[in-house]
């Protein structure tokens, strides 16, 4: 939260959140002619864009902070691969792969939590 | 492919678009999503009321977790907002692809705004779904009706998971925490339909961490350029082969 004491975290919404992200969409209305989702700039441009999310996810599962840090990195990366599994081995279910990985999760931290 | 709706004024076509939002499959998962981005906020210190504005005008849980985790473990603002435009790009041709279903010959631009802002994958994807089943004059009423249910559907569930975290437990607030994370792998592997889609997910978990980890300045920015890039490169070169 350091770069955010000096300017207002309102006025940081705005500059970092809001503007960056909305210009897209802003961009959309203004050249809405043509373009279908198989251009090749719309291909690169989602694959930055997923790798940039994968980047955040795997961050925040191996780097944990606060809470989730209290359950040990072996834990946290069994639960993740375990929900991953259950995704593909049951009907690609977003719902149950979630659920397993929990279960895991939450089985693994009442056992090794320090 | 869903039956025809019909409606007796924009504010009716409105309420029925609000039905649809709250009676879909995305209810649950926005739901489930803004509980672990609640979670989130409230770890990394940010106040309530700063989620929910910024579940208001960001408006894509994507764009939304890289700000909280970037702002959060102390990032350079220029580093977070290139992260965040850089994950926003694929909204582009979203509206680019909506807009033509909702233009019909007497539509003035400022229709168009709020549709425009509220472009996301929930919404998204239910308007293209639903909305060639409402008349024209319909349309834009029926979708601001659709957004405005996700939106404070999102809303309320973030301060749901900001304030379970708050009072919960370490080992409890950590399985709220560990939602979003969860959530998010396994949701992109199922969007992930195309190969180079595949691969970008495989790249930046393992180059994401990896930067990070050996201290690379913008890390996240070369997570998805080097990632995304070598994914789409990938995926060039296995066409060219064919």
């Amino acid at each position: 939260m350091s770069a955010m004491a000096e300017l207002s975290p309102y006025l940081v919404l705005i500059l970092v959140g809001f503007l960056p992200n909305e210009i897209w969409r802003v961009l959309g209305l203004a050249l809405a002619r043509g373009l279908n989702e198989d251009s090749e700039v719309v291909v690169w441009s989602r694959a930055v864009a997923t790798a940039i999310l994968a980047g955040v996810i795997a961050k925040l599962i191996l780097f944990s902070t606060g809470a989730l840090a209290t359950i040990p990195l072996g834990v946290r990366v069994t639960a993740a691969v375990c929900g991953f599994l259950a995704f593909v081995g049951i009907q690609r279910s977003v719902f149950a792969g979630v659920l397993v990985g929990e279960a895991v999760l939450l089985l693994g931290g009442f056992l090794f939590s320090a | 492919m869903p039956a025809p709706m019909s409606f007796s004024s924009s504010r009716n076509a409105f309420f029925g678009g609000v039905k649809s939002a709250l009676t879909s499959v995305f209810f649950l998962v926005l739901a489930g999503t803004y509980v672990g981005m609640g979670a989130l906020a409230h770890d990394f210190g940010f106040s309530s009321w700063w989620l929910v504005l910024s579940t208001i005008l960001v408006w894509a849980a994507p764009a939304q977790v890289i700000l909280l985790s970037a702002l959060g473990a102390g990032s350079a603002l220029i580093e977070a907002a290139v992260a965040v435009t850089l994950s926003a790009i694929r909204l582009f041709p979203m509206v680019v692809a909506l807009l033509p279903l909702l233009r019909g010959p007497n539509t003035r631009l400022r229709d168009l705004l709020l549709p425009t802002h509220f472009t996301a994958v929930s919404m998204w994807v239910e308007s293209l779904r639903l909305l060639p089943t409402v008349p024209y004059e319909y349309r834009i009423a029926f979708c601001n009706g659709l957004s405005v249910g996700y939106n404070v559907t999102a809303a309320a569930f973030g301060f749901v998971g900001y304030y379970l975290a708050a009072g919960l437990p370490p080992l409890y607030a950590g399985t709220l925490l560990f939602l979003t994370p969860l959530s998010f792998l396994i949701s992109t592997a199922r969007n992930a339909q195309m190969l180079v889609d595949r691969l970008a997910l495989v790249f930046g978990l393992l180059l994401g961490p990896a930067l990070a980890f050996f201290h690379v300045g913008l890390d996240l920015m070369w997570t998805g350029v080097v990632g995304g890039s070598l994914a789409y490169a990938a995926h060039r070169l296995r066409e060219a082969a064919v």
